[in-house]
């Protein structure tokens, strides 16, 4: 008897701690589908009476959200592209290849791990600026494309590859980059997967930097936009800022819940970067 | 629930080890496993090749600059991205902190340490630490705290924990920005969750982000509820790797759970709980986002932690000296932590 009532307590525990972690969330989705009846009311509702979707249309066009989406979508794709693809060939190279002092320059690129952000944001700016590449695509993507931690991951993951499959391909007279094509890449799926995901949440989610390396509405992204959108509504309008916030909550959700296991593993390990 | 189970798979279970891993499997790999390969990999695109003939050799010779070669070229581009944005930032930023500048002017005018001087004898800045350690001590510890928590309930065969590992899980992954806008409608103390949690106890919904007082404990609570998972899923794996034989004996010896817990368990986690300190002080120490939607760093400098002072006094302001040195304050922090980390994590892989 003891035993079940304990197990009913730890399965009543186990509920709480779902309701405390879904429940903002719960919120934030009702809360877009509310109409200002339901939302400044008290005590609160917890479904909306009637669903009101103009919540929706009414954020998209408080802010340039077909800009922010634009240009979070393609910042989004081309710096993954490119933060993987340096992945992809530095562990190749670091593993495949011969050169002197190779250890010695794996070292240089882990220690990129311990710059903190905020450190390089000054100078980044700067940088940036003598570019000419302020409030410009480039300008937002370049400095994310370098990759030491995805690099680091594939590189531990190509180490483990047995040597004689790579060794055949070398025997039937495979070049380098035929061999990491067929036979490495194909070999590191899940390892590349996991740190394409990651790539891909921190672009998306990326935040300050975006936020200081435009300047112009048409130019900002998705998160930036939400402050954006936050500072001209005032929050007058808590309908139309949750559907707004949906906006960009929305496609994590849905590669996170797509692909959960990849994302678990490469953030646990990914926190290594911070 | 198996299907929800089958989620983690076994690999991904051994992660809080990977980063002591790595020092170990960095010296084998460069060291013996990638030289062999090659070397092995030479012999078999060119087989027969007369060793002592001068042709060969200088074949030989020619096919190692090629691979130099190809190296350099799969890694120029990464290294120089890191070049430019990563390391030369840390120098230049170096040299910014010993500078007077508005950002605009055309000539930087050198003062020595005296932004530094500036820093630590007056105005805000020891304020700022202090919000800092604060903030710092409320998310690194509550994270540890509730993660262990959490993963010690979700580690009991109960029905349903797939599902609420991911519930756990999922706001780690979110948007700060995101998550900052919808808190700060719970916290709306007219509108919002926090009066009606409020008013089941009879109380008034203070006015969580309008209050100094109560302004910082909000943004914690955000961090905490966008961090929790992560730590839990670290807690969780390294709990599914403990030797169950320890725990068979320590059921013999008839310990109890609490005992095992702290003199077993505990102990056994320590590697797990020192990473995770880690890496949420390094992430704690560059939370931006959800202040930045909910605060503005106030109100009255409240919630402003290092981060926050940075980009404020280098963006807003436009005061590139004392911005810099704020941004080495941090790079030195974070390097002491970041250094007994990798002297803790060789230590551990000499005694292994």
């Amino acid at each position: 008897m003891t035993t079940r009532l304990r197990r009913f307590g730890l399965h009543l525990l186990l509920a709480l701690l779902g309701v405390l972690m879904v429940g903002p969330l719960y919120w934030l989705f009702t809360s877009s589908l509310k109409q200002s009846a339901d939302i400044y009311t008290f005590p609160p509702v917890w479904w909306p009476g009637s669903l009101r979707w103009d919540n929706y249309p009414e954020a998209w066009r408080a802010a340039p959200f077909a800009d922010f989406f634009v240009n979070s979508a393609v910042t989004t794709a081309a710096g993954t592209l490119l933060e993987v693809t340096n992945a992809v060939l530095t562990a190749y190279a670091f593993v495949y290849l011969r050169f002197p002092g190779k250890r010695v320059l794996f070292a240089v690129l882990l220690s990129a791990l311990m710059v903190p952000g905020h450190v390089t944001l000054l100078a980044n700016y700067l940088t940036v600026a003598d570019l000419g590449w302020i409030n410009t695509y480039q300008g937002i993507i370049i400095p994310g494309a370098a990759s030491a931690f995805g690099a680091f991951l594939l590189r531990q993951h190509m180490l483990t590859i047995p040597t004689e499959i790579v060794e055949a391909a070398r025997a039937d007279g495979a070049g380098h980059l035929r061999i990491l094509y067929r036979v490495v890449l194909p070999l590191s799926r899940p390892m590349l997967i996991t740190v394409t995901i990651v790539s891909l949440v921190g672009k998306w989610n990326d935040f300050i930097w975006p936020l200081i390396v435009t300047n112009t509405d048409t130019m900002r992204t998705l998160p930036v936009g939400l402050l954006m959108l936050k500072q001209a509504d005032g929050y007058v309008n808590w309908g139309a800022v949750m559907a707004a916030t949906v906006f960009v909550v929305l496609p994590v959700l849905a590669v996170f819940f797509v692909a959960q296991r990849h994302i678990v593993a490469g953030l646990t390990q990914g926190a290594v970067k911070g | 629930m198996p299907a929800s189970e089958a989620v983690l798979p076994a690999d991904d279970t051994a992660l809080p080890r990977t980063g002591s891993d790595s020092a170990e499997s960095d010296s084998a790999g460069s060291g013996s496993a990638g030289t062999g390969r090659a070397g092995t990999g030479r012999a078999g695109t060119a087989p027969g090749n007369p060793r002592t003939t001068r042709t060969g050799r200088r074949a030989r010779h020619r096919r190692r600059l090629r691979e130099y070669a190809l190296f350099l070229a799969l890694v120029a581009p990464n290294f120089l991205l890191l070049g430019v944005f990563s390391y030369w930032p840390v120098v230049y930023n170096a040299y910014l902190s010993l500078t007077e500048w508005d950002m605009i002017a055309p000539v930087k005018r050198f003062v020595g340490l005296d932004n530094y001087v500036d820093l630590l004898t007056g105005g805000e800045f020891p304020g700022v630490l202090r919000t800092t350690a604060y903030f710092m001590v409320g998310v690194v510890g509550g994270s540890l705290l509730l993660g262990l928590a959490v993963a010690v309930l979700l580690n009991q065969r109960l029905r349903g924990r797939g599902l609420v590992r991911t519930m756990v899980f999922a706001p780690h992954v979110l948007s700060g920005a995101a998550v900052g806008l919808a808190w700060l409608f719970i916290f709306d103390p007219n509108y919002g969750l926090s009066r009606f949690l409020f008013e089941l106890v009879g109380a008034d919904s203070p006015a969580w982000l309008t209050d100094s007082d109560r302004a910082l404990p909000a943004i914690i609570v955000v961090y905490l509820w966008k961090n929790i998972g992560f730590c839990a899923i670290v807690y969780l794996a390294g709990l599914q790797n403990l030797p169950k034989d320890l725990y068979e004996s320590a059921a013999l010896d008839g310990a109890g759970p609490w005992r095992v817990f702290r003199r077993i368990t505990l102990p056994l986690l320590s590697p797990v709980t020192f990473f995770l300190t880690v890496t949420t002080i390094i992430s704690s120490f560059q939370a931006f986002d959800v202040i930045a939607v909910m605060t503005d760093g106030g109100p009255g400098g409240a919630t402003t932690i290092l981060s926050w002072y940075v980009y404020d006094k280098g963006f807003s302001d436009f005061q590139a000296g004392p911005a810099a040195s704020g941004a080495m304050v941090m790079f030195a922090i974070l390097l002491v932590v970041t250094l007994l980390q990798t002297r803790y994590l060789e230590r551990k892989v000499h005694y292994r």
